[in-house]
């Protein structure tokens, strides 16, 4: 996995609350056997009209929102299904950031595992975000995930959490999965203990 | 140091635990299916590696697999496809599928078979690439659903990097009452305690009406624990569990039974443990249970009236519930209760048990489906198919104008072509009721197999206990 930058972007705001993962990518487009293309079928149903075209007031469709790399999301976004065809679709797309008040436990680790960044922020910041960008769809964020801070563009910074683990693993592009092949003698010796 | 159920679990499964790092956890039983695991075997081919453990890896086909006569050619080619490749996944690394060519006898939904092979197991970690797996958890395991990447690292290292989640006891005192039953009390708890109120927490059900349940019942608890936002949902075992497992293909036998059975009883929560969060619900107050809007959260007594956003002060709930009713073409304080159904799905991991069955079969027993409303039947895996019809529940199901189906996931997901029409309603026994869950414009209603066979008679959202009184 390549490492996660520093993200200076424009916004795209979906003001939804409990956004499940059925809305970012339909179960029909779950019949793929790679992790590419989905991006086209991020919120399929929300974005296209029955015969295809797209619907020109979604947010997605709007030309001026081409190339933000962060979505502003309502609280408990990524709900339902553990479909890791979430997070494709969402990088696919081209995110790499989504800001809510919080995540689903499994698309959390999804996204995390995708290089998509997960970010919390209290409440009373994130209803002044959604108000920020309703007065200028122009305004842009950057987040910086080594200080785990969200600056805003009055150059006001807000902390955000993420566990120190994913938080190297997303900097240095860490291959998790060959981080735990390498502790195989452990992993070993607690199978010789409890067979 | 008295600890839950839970974290004895958690405890006995830690192969590392480093500073600042998530814990290295090991997997038991590690469940697939054809939708969520292609891009993992991928993944170990381009490290050149094999699973580690086949011998604790099987596989079914479920999600996408057609609910029709298996005989037949597959006509949907990409299902077609997955189906092909999952076949040559487990083939090439020895991993047991229950599918069309292998092990088709026991096929089924993967919630449901591995409770019934007996894989399923107390004390044990469980995980799949399907949120569901917290149906294991009525049998007093940890079971999760996981994501393709995860999927990835248990095919390859039979662990996963797990941080610890905070504990919450979901107290269900009391006895339920006639006609209300086991899909109602989560129904209830979601309603209650929102989609979102199990974040970042594991969910342990106790109290007198979790204890006198069995275990099918247990399991439609623990299967929605996702719903309301808890990764996993447990059910401490107890006699009613061993008395399951026994005896099954891949339970314990002789010795290894007794070493088992004598840890499996010192798994429960110690009468002073202490819980993150206490949640509860009150089981002799609860009524049948239905959903009305587009999410599992949006549920209420079906004899009540849908709520009126005007009357929420919360700007962004009363946004969601306008949204939810528009899609759902329904009114503020509109009765539930006469609105016309056009499908009514009887299965899913959450309700497809045989127990779900005889309980529809016999409210549908000399009575027929209303004029214009299909309803499907679909039995959770291939055995409870066949032992339905060793009862002769299919013939009660097709006298009364159902269809009976092939095991599968079919109408819950929708990938097979079971689904709902665009503006058409369906009650349905399944767990989501999401936009567009059932097929692209659907509308779902939530609800217990005894409402949705109830519905089925009349063709309208009907009370059972207004036909079996």
């Amino acid at each position: 996995m390549s490492k996660f930058p520093t993200i200076s972007s424009k916004v795209i705001a979906l003001n939804a609350e409990n956004v499940d993962t059925d809305q970012i990518i339909p179960a029909r487009f779950l019949k793929v056997t790679d992790k590419l293309g989905l991006g086209e079928q991020l919120f399929c149903d929300w974005r296209y009209n029955s015969d295809g075209s797209p619907k020109p007031d979604f947010m997605l469709n709007k030309p001026e929102m081409k190339g933000r790399q962060v979505l502003l999301a309502g609280d408990n976004f990524g709900c339902g299904s553990s479909r890791e065809h979430a997070p494709w679709a969402l990088v696919g797309y081209g995110f790499r950031a989504v800001i809510s008040t919080s995540f689903a436990d499994i698309f959390k680790n999804n996204s995390l595992k995708n290089g998509l960044l997960p970010v919390i922020i209290d409440k009373e910041t994130h209803a002044q975000l959604f108000s920020l960008i309703e007065e200028d769809p122009n305004t842009s964020l950057s987040i910086d995930l080594a200080a785990q801070t969200l600056t805003l563009p009055d150059g006001r910074a807000v902390n955000f959490p993420i566990d120190s683990f994913s938080k190297t693993c997303l900097l240095n592009g860490v291959d998790e999965i060959g981080y735990v092949l390498g502790m195989h003698e452990q992993i070993e010796a607690y199978e010789a203990a409890h067979a | 140091m008295a600890k839950t159920l839970f974290e004895n679990i958690w405890d006995a499964h830690v192969v590392a635990q480093e500073p600042e790092s998530p814990a290295v956890l090991y997997i038991d039983l590690h469940l697939i299916h054809e939708v969520t695991s292609p891009q993992a075997f991928d993944g170990l081919r381009k490290r050149g590696i094999k699973v580690r453990r086949p011998d604790r890896t099987f596989g079914t086909l479920d999600h996408g697999i057609p609910t029709t006569d298996r005989s037949l050619p597959i006509v949907d080619e990409l299902a077609a496809r997955q189906i092909t490749i999952m076949e040559r996944n487990c083939a090439e690394n020895g991993i047991q599928l229950y599918g069309i060519k292998t092990g088709a006898d026991k096929q089924g939904i993967v919630h449901v078979i591995g409770p019934e092979l007996g894989l399923t197991q107390p004390g044990m970690t469980i995980v799949c690439g399907d949120s569901h797996t917290a149906t294991h958890g009525a049998f007093g395991s940890l079971g999760f659903g996981i994501g393709t990447s995860e999927v990835e690292m248990v095919l390859s290292t039979q662990c996963l990097l797990q941080r610890k989640p905070k504990t919450c006891n979901v107290r269900i005192d009391g006895a339920l009452k006639k006609g209300v039953t086991a899909k109602d009390i989560i129904l209830g708890i979601i309603a209650k305690y929102g989609v979102g109120g199990g974040t970042g927490l594991v969910y342990e059900y106790t109290g007198t009406a979790i204890r006198t349940m069995t275990m099918e019942e247990r399991m439609t608890v623990c299967n929605m624990s996702i719903e309301g936002g808890s990764r996993a949902g447990l059910i401490a075992p107890d006699e009613t569990t061993f008395n399951f497992v026994a005896g099954r293909e891949f339970a314990p036998k002789g010795a290894e039974w007794d070493k088992k059975l004598a840890w499996w009883k010192t798994l429960p929560s110690d009468a002073e443990a202490q819980y993150d969060v206490t949640y509860s619900l009150d089981a002799d107050a609860l009524e049948p249970m239905i959903t009305y809007g587009t999410n599992p959260g949006m549920g209420m007594n079906i004899t009540e009236r849908i709520p009126d956003p005007d009357k929420i002060a919360d700007l962004s709930q009363r946004k969601a519930l306008e949204k939810a009713l528009s899609y759902m073409g329904l009114q503020p304080n509109q009765q539930l209760l006469g609105h016309k159904v056009d499908m009514v799905f009887i299965g899913s991991c959450t309700n497809s048990r045989i127990s779900d069955l005889r309980e529809a079969a016999a409210l549908l027993k000399g009575r027929k489906v209303a004029e214009g409303v299909r309803v499907l039947v679909v039995p959770g895996s291939t055995p409870i198919k066949k032992q339905a019809e060793a009862e002769g529940l299919d013939q009660i199901f097709r006298a009364a104008g159902a269809e009976w189906r092939e095991a599968g996931c079919s109408a819950c997901i929708a990938m097979n072509g079971d689904q709902l029409e665009p503006g058409q309603y369906g009650i349905s026994t399944s767990n989501r009721n999401f936009e567009g869950r059932q097929g692209k414009g659907g509308r779902t209603f939530l609800a217990s197999p005894l409402t949705a066979a109830a519905s089925a008679v009349t063709g309208v959202v009907t009370d059972a206990r207004v036909l079996t009184n």
